[in-house]
């Protein structure tokens, strides 16, 4: 019985075998999740527990000082905080709608079509992930400035609908999840690519762009936005509350709250997509 | 769209190849259509960039004055008179040998074991194990942890035991920094291939894995080979793309934790050297030419891992 609400039924597996695969995943479950604890435990310390010795591991007299003391840095800053907040989350929220479903409309292009330049378009793409940011990164800028698109969102969002991962992560996914068959007999039914993408294609896939969603969203949330944005109402939250930790010691504590405040968000977007993720297993049947 | 029919060209008397090449490209119309919105952006915005720094490792440009040419002297003065970039070299190289397969084989095999297991206990395991990853600027706690004082997590527990007699200078001692850092950045690296390996294992056709058994699979090993690795290619390739250009160009992590410049530069890898000269030194057409080498020393690793992975296959 115990059985049957840990794993699921596989006739190939020992239970032997799978005591040990569970150690081994709980261990490093236990190396992943502990310095995280500790971190979140010290957003809760007050400052006399923060600099003791010998160091503690969790925290005695959990307070909420730090949160407070970052309400109250927050409240005395030059734009109202919300707005900050505000930005970040419109970054994010157009930046992975753009990106997943411009990724995906070409994604589908080089993995269900051949097309002359098809193969290397595509290589391209896996080329351009290792070249080094840091470099591009002035030409970026005066492309930008070319534009006009210094101190817009333009100069954030838009390189960030054709980042390079989406791309190469939905293609895999196609290749692995839709079958020819599968496009063929709509085809012969009469639909048009683009229904044909929309209904077929991209249900299908689900568990890749549920994914891409996670990624895409995450790099966004953490972007400070230094290098194009300059207006003080326009900067984001990771680069607000950088300013804050940029004092050094003295906010220990409430660099600690600052930690746990920016993870809340991707966790949440993380935690709904990834039990979708493993959703549609039950309701597998990809075919 | 339709795939081209061969008879269909051939119908035509004797086409030259720039007319069957639009002919081509007027039967995938629509194809052109899907790829349009994202080429034009990623040739705006990725192509672009990248070919200007090309071009610019060929010359002199200090982001004031124009551009110098300067022929091919930012890569002779990289191999034959900056000893530290020889160093960066070396640091990087033994960086990306540990960390690059390890954290593959991490992504793949938690990702790999964690299917068996019911969706609700996988789901909070997968959040676990991820977590690191998602946590921003939480891995600064290992400075805290490692901390050279006593104050240290990991130095107050050693010294409360009586097991050394002065705290370990983690972070700055040249002999601990690369271990320390790659412990750090193997405690990030199930981040985003296994999520895709996850969501790729969803998609492997549970009827397989049922007629293996009928035909005889007897344990995970077997079925390891025969069923799921085959059907994994494609996220396996994603997978070692990933890991290369993670572990060769890791310096986000590095710089944090161990300063910059390190002693010693004991935590100096190409990247942090490339950083040095684009950030610091405003040397834009030296810190090109070095992502062009490390740009040529990804290519040459991925290469060989997918000539790797596909002598597997046979």
């Amino acid at each position: 019985m115990i059985r049957r609400l840990i794993w699921t039924h596989k006739p190939t597996r020992s239970l032997g075998g799978n005591l040990l695969v569970l150690l081994f995943i709980l261990a490093g479950a236990c190396f992943s999740v502990l310095p995280l604890i500790y971190a979140v435990s010290n957003a809760f310390k007050p400052l006399d527990e923060l600099f003791i010795w010998p160091p503690r591991f969790f925290v005695r007299n959990p307070t909420l000082d730090n949160f407070i003391d970052l309400l109250v840095l927050m409240a005395g800053s030059w734009i109202p905080f919300s707005r900050y907040v505000l930005n970040t989350v419109l970054i994010s929220v157009l930046g992975t709608a753009g990106h997943v479903i411009l990724a995906s409309m070409a994604a589908y292009a080089l993995s269900k079509h051949k097309f002359p330049g098809a193969n290397l378009f595509f290589s391209m793409v896996i080329l351009s992930l290792m070249f080094a940011r840091q470099v591009t990164a002035i030409p970026n800028y005066l492309i930008m400035s070319r534009l006009g698109w210094v101190d817009t969102y333009l100069a954030i969002i838009l390189p960030a609908w054709a980042m390079s991962l989406g791309l190469f992560l939905m293609k895999q996914f196609m290749d692995a999840m839709i079958h020819d068959s599968l496009l063929e007999s709509a085809r012969i039914e009469g639909a048009s690519e683009w229904v044909l993408f929309w209904r077929v294609v991209m249900p299908n896939v689900r568990p890749g762009w549920l994914t891409l969603i996670i990624l895409a969203f995450q790099s966004l949330w953490n972007e400070t936005g230094g290098q194009f944005i300059y207006s003080e109402q326009l900067k984001t939250l990771p680069y607000a509350l950088n300013q804050i930790l940029a004092a050094g010691i003295a906010r220990a504590g409430v660099g600690a709250a600052v930690g746990v405040v920016l993870m809340i968000v991707p966790i949440t977007v993380f935690v709904v997509n990834q039990s979708r993720v493993i959703e549609t297993m039950g309701a597998a049947g990809i075919k | 769209m339709r795939p081209v029919i061969a008879t269909s060209a051939a119908s035509i008397p004797e086409p030259n190849w720039a007319q069957r090449l639009w002919k081509e490209i007027k039967a995938n119309k629509a194809a052109y259509f899907f790829l349009a919105p994202y080429a034009i952006l990623f040739f705006l915005f990725t192509v672009l960039p990248v070919l200007i720094a090309i071009g610019l490792s060929f010359t002199h440009y200090n982001m004031l004055q124009p551009p110098k040419w300067i022929g091919y002297q930012n890569y002779l003065r990289l191999f034959l008179s900056d000893d530290v970039f020889l160093i960066a070299v070396k640091n990087t190289f033994v960086f990306a040998i540990i960390t690059g397969p390890l954290s593959y084989f991490a992504c793949f095999v938690f990702a790999w074991l964690i299917n068996d297991l019911q969706p609700r206990i996988r789901a909070v395991l997968t959040l676990m194990l991820y977590a690191p990853s998602i946590s921003g600027s939480m891995f600064m706690i290992w400075t805290v942890m490692f901390s050279g004082d006593a104050y240290g997590y990991i130095n107050g527990t050693l010294l409360k035991f009586g097991i050394i007699d002065e705290p370990i200078q983690f972070l700055t001692d040249p002999q601990w920094m690369m271990p320390v850092v790659i412990i750090v950045v193997l405690w990030m690296s199930l981040g985003t291939s296994f999520l895709a390996f996850i969501a790729g294992l969803q998609g492997v056709d549970s009827e397989l894995y049922e007629a293996a058994a009928v035909d005889g699979v007897r344990n995970r090993w077997q079925e390891l080979v025969f069923i799921t690795l085959p059907q994994m290619k494609g996220y396996l390739m994603f997978g070692a793309i990933m890991s290369i250009t993670n572990s060769f160009a890791a310096a986000a992590q590095i710089i944090p934790l161990v300063g910059f410049p390190s002693t010693d530069y004991a935590g100096h890898t190409i990247v942090t050297h490339l950083i040095d000269y684009g950030n610091v030194r405003f040397e834009m057409g030296y810190a090109s030419a070095i992502a062009v080498i490390l740009f040529v020393a990804m290519v040459g690793t991925q290469r060989l891992v997918q000539r790797l992975l596909n002598s597997l296959d046979s």
